[in-house]
């Protein structure tokens, strides 16, 4: 079946991700990350040692499967085609930039979503700050910004992080030692490894067959007046929406404890201002780039690798937010923030994106 | 035949050329592309545009005719 045929079929897809996504939520995730790639990244990081935040380190299957998923769906549909060679060291710091603009307002395009679908009004901020930041990687794009050419290599350069994936995958079941395990925070909360893998492999098929972005979504209707992609992410939002008011976690408001937010409203939309900007430029937002990298895009798994170094120096540098949090002792709400080395992070990334934008307009042909 | 060269370039660019070429030519024009998922959201573009549109599999790239 050929998902990115019809609206129908891609808000089928956006569905059953969502589906994925609501029962990984309730089988042991943390409710409102239950697959957000931002944070996942940045837990796999901290089991790695990468950064040494206790309380997010965790090498996350569904990062792994979501890679594999892709991976093993490109390969049988002869989709798989391993290419390099647009912009490397441009799309690492992208990557970098990602993950920064995302810790600061604590979740990636995909979590922005699924906070959006609890009620979390942080989030409806963010998503302004994500629009504009698309708004200002279309202006470039119209001016004739280009990474430019990827190129065919060599078969197996394509399929190194998949490689990498699987292999992280065998150390995390069978030498578990080598790697870090949160004991307490989000990191501890994990939905059983088996339903994780097998999930994002599902999670990783559906969104290299039907294309899926959050940037893309947003980006196409803009600049094509064209809603396919933006009906994957509505499939996936009406069923957490659904999930939320269903078990009654739909908690419309700021500051609500427990969801891992803060209600910084200028960070929040500044982060995902950033997010949106970089994602644009780099053709597609975390969930994107894995998927692409899984189906054999070199450029793309060096944007994930700046991912992860992105989330070490998040919280090797203190830039990550912190949320909003019931102190389990006198029960009193503390607020969340942006910290200040954060802002200032966010700031020197819009201005690298404005540097990368410009540098990378070409002139048009006459 | 009008030509445009989006072969490995990323998303949204190969529609944004093909929109571009089909604004400013009036006879058909020749897409060529490199990743299967470029060929089929320039093919479904220009299909949502009521063209008529031919694709041909070139080694590992595509040829799409757009008229």
């Amino acid at each position: 079946m050929n998902l990115s045929s019809s609206k129908k079929t891609l808000t089928l897809a956006g569905l059953l991700c969502g589906v994925i996504a609501v029962l990984l939520a309730s089988n042991g995730n943390p409710a409102n990350m239950a697959i957000c790639i931002a944070c996942f990244i940045r837990d796999t990081a901290g089991a790695l040692g990468m950064h040494q935040a206790a309380v997010v380190q965790y090498a996350r299957p569904e990062i792994i499967g979501i890679v594999l998923g892709s991976f093993i769906i490109a390969v049988a549909t002869k989709e798989y085609r391993s290419t390099a060679g647009s912009s490397p060291m441009i799309r690492f710091v992208l990557g970098v930039i990602i993950m920064i603009g995302s810790l600061v307002f604590l979740g990636c395009p995909l979590r922005m979503v699924i906070r959006m679908s609890a009620g979390d009004l942080n989030a409806y901020v963010a998503l302004v700050g994500f629009i504009l930041g698309i708004v200002a990687g279309i202006v470039a794009l119209k001016k004739g910004f280009s990474l430019g050419r990827s190129y065919e290599t060599t078969k197996a350069a394509g399929a190194v992080l998949p490689v990498l994936a699987l292999g992280l995958l065998l150390v995390l079941l069978f030498v578990p030692s080598l790697l870090k395990f949160s004991e307490s925070g989000p990191g501890s909360l994990r939905a059983p490894i088996a339903l994780a893998l097998v999930g994002a492999i599902i999670f990783g098929a559906l969104a290299q067959k039907s294309r899926m972005c959050f940037a893309g979504g947003i980006r196409d209707v803009i600049l094509m007046k064209n809603f396919d992609l933006l009906c994957v992410v509505g499939g996936l939002f009406v069923v957490m929406l659904i999930y939320n008011i269903a078990n009654g976690s739909f908690v419309l408001g700021f500051d609500t404890p427990g969801i891992v937010a803060h209600s910084d409203h200028l960070w929040n939309l500044l982060g995902m201002f950033a997010v949106g900007f970089a994602a644009t430029l780099a053709g597609g937002c975390p969930l994107r780039q894995l998927v692409l990298a899984g189906q054999g895009s070199s450029d793309a798994a060096v944007t994930v690798l700046g991912m992860f170094v992105g989330a070490a120096l998040c919280h090797n540098l203190g830039l990550a937010s912190s949320g909003t949090a019931k102190n389990a002792e006198t029960g009193e709400l503390v607020l969340g923030a942006a910290s200040q080395n954060g802002k200032i992070a966010v700031i020197i990334c819009i201005v690298a994106l404005v540097v990368i934008a410009v540098a990378g307009i070409k002139r048009k042909k006459a | 035949m009008y030509e445009v060269d989006a072969r490995g370039l990323s998303c949204p660019q190969p529609l944004m050329m093909t929109n571009d070429a089909l604004k400013t030519q009036t006879g058909a024009i020749k897409v060529l592309v490199s990743e299967p998922h470029q060929k089929t959201n320039v093919e479904k573009f220009a299909k949502d545009k009521g063209k008529k549109v031919t694709v041909n599999e070139i080694g590992s790239e595509y040829e799409i005719i757009i008229e």
